[in-house]
């Protein structure tokens, strides 16, 4: 990998993913009293890959710098932008710095599109399971799916803590089963609780290939569901929080 | 480095001085202990553990639990460093030196591709894993390896980003010639030095 470091290569192509750019914030939109999402526009915008994420990194006066990484939640026929959503951290150091500080027309600097495990790739049917902001690269393949292969048999099941917290919405359509762990809103009918079973069953098709996305404890819960329900282990894809709310691999 | 101040940000997670210096470029400090996984999470029973050394060897050796617990275990105090941007400063694992099972098996070739139960890989040169560099360990603080953090045992080599650490360690294969695992086949950098910031396939 050394021979390819970008200094070397800069002159022949500048799109490569993994260089720091300054993208410019267009849009800032309120999804919940704790999580926003921010369309960036990019100079060095590349197409991703549903479920890919970007670096982030702040930097202040001093030279002091913060990184962390956030999934991309726009498909990638946005030409030119990408959406981030983001949950606020009150103990965070990045994603209160999103929520207080930036504003419409604020510059950021960021890297990406990377990783390649949790991407959808047009494999179908899929099963999506998302626990709290886990939804995030999960719409990113929703929202590609809705315009590119509408047909396409894609399912979410989408875990919250109350109404107030069910992040896009307005976007949410059929595909979508919800269920509330804490606090149904008043007259629901659905789901409440833990997924479960049932849960796991009113979505799953056979032969399915799952993107799971969440909490650690969300992540075991639905990947058992699907094991017990005779899903393969190596169709069953998996990204965990970090400590900061932010997917990503191994540890 | 490019000149670039994101307004208004002054950073309140900054690492006391005594510790900056631990902190590779571009990590902050977590005293938690996170758990990522690619996948579910394997069950891996003692009775039917077992550690293999093979591919290019002298002489490929495989260690059940009890043959391992037999081998010389040592502490390792150490700092570990995710490529997700958090180091856990200070912390413990117990376990066994790579460079006695290599002793042992005595690898004929300079790169491995390391093993785990549930299908997970990762390459390392032998270099980065011998000369007090790796260990196999089944401890952590003082407490049996817990599953989700690869119990019963990992691979541990707290020099290099935490994903090369593969949970759940079933065996070491030395081979002729360096090929991408699970992570360094998905866009992550192939040695991953955290000192260097060898995130991705780019850096």
């Amino acid at each position: 990998m050394d021979r390819l470091t970008p200094d070397v290569m800069t002159p022949v192509e500048l799109r490569a993913p993994g260089r720091w750019q300054i993208g410019r914030v267009t849009r800032i939109k309120p999804e919940t009293p704790r999580v926003k999402s921010f369309r960036i526009e990019l100079p060095m915008w590349m197409p991703h890959l549903p479920g890919q994420h970007y670096d982030v990194r702040l930097t202040a006066p001093d030279g002091y710098q913060a990184q962390r990484s956030y999934s991309i939640a726009s498909s990638p026929l946005d030409e030119g932008e990408i959406e981030l959503t983001i949950d606020r951290l009150d103990d965070g150091e990045v994603s209160p710095y999103f929520h207080d500080i930036v504003e419409e027309g604020d510059q950021v600097e960021l890297r990406g599109p990377f990783a390649s495990y949790f991407v959808w790739r047009g494999e179908e049917p899929v099963l999506l399971a998302g626990g709290g902001s886990g939804v995030v690269p999960l719409m990113a393949m929703l929202r590609h799916r809705r315009r590119t292969m509408p047909d396409l048999p894609m399912r979410l099941v989408y875990s919250v803590r109350t109404a107030a917290d069910v992040i896009y919405a307005d976007e949410l359509g059929d595909e979508a089963v919800l269920t509330f762990t804490r606090e149904p809103p008043d007259g629901w009918s659905g789901h409440a609780g833990r997924i479960d079973r049932q849960l796991v069953e009113e979505a799953l098709e056979p032969m399915a290939t799952a993107f799971i996305c969440g909490s650690n404890a969300f992540v075991e819960t639905a990947s058992q569901l699907l094991l017990d329900a005779g899903v393969e282990p190596g169709r069953v894809r998996t990204e965990r929080f970090g400590p900061t709310g932010v997917p990503a691999p191994s540890a | 480095m490019n000149g670039f101040i994101s307004r208004g940000f002054t950073g309140k997670r900054r690492a006391p001085d005594e510790l900056a210096d631990r902190l590779p470029p571009g990590q902050y400090r977590e005293d938690g202990f996170p758990v990522l996984t690619a996948g579910p999470t394997p069950t891996v029973p003692t009775s039917e553990w077992r550690f293999r050394i093979d591919g290019m060897v002298a002489e490929p050796r495989e260690w059940t639990w009890e043959e391992f617990g037999e081998l010389p275990f040592e502490d390792v105090p150490c700092d570990i460093h995710c490529v997700t941007k958090w180091s856990k400063l200070g912390t413990s694992f117990r376990g066994v030196s790579l460079d006695p099972l290599f002793e042992a098996a005595e690898p004929l070739d300079a790169y491995t591709m390391v093993f785990s139960y549930g299908g997970y890989t990762t390459n390392l040169a032998i270099e980065d894993l011998t000369d007090g560099k790796a260990w196999v360990v089944t401890d952590h603080e003082g407490e049996p390896l817990p599953r989700e953090h690869g119990g019963p045992a990992r691979l541990l080599v707290p020099h290099l980003y935490f994903w090369k650490s593969a949970k759940w360690i079933a065996g070491i294969r030395v081979t002729d010639h360096d090929e991408p695992g699970f992570w360094e086949a998905n866009g992550y950098h192939n040695r991953g030095d955290p000192w260097r910031e060898e995130r991705y396939w780019t850096d």
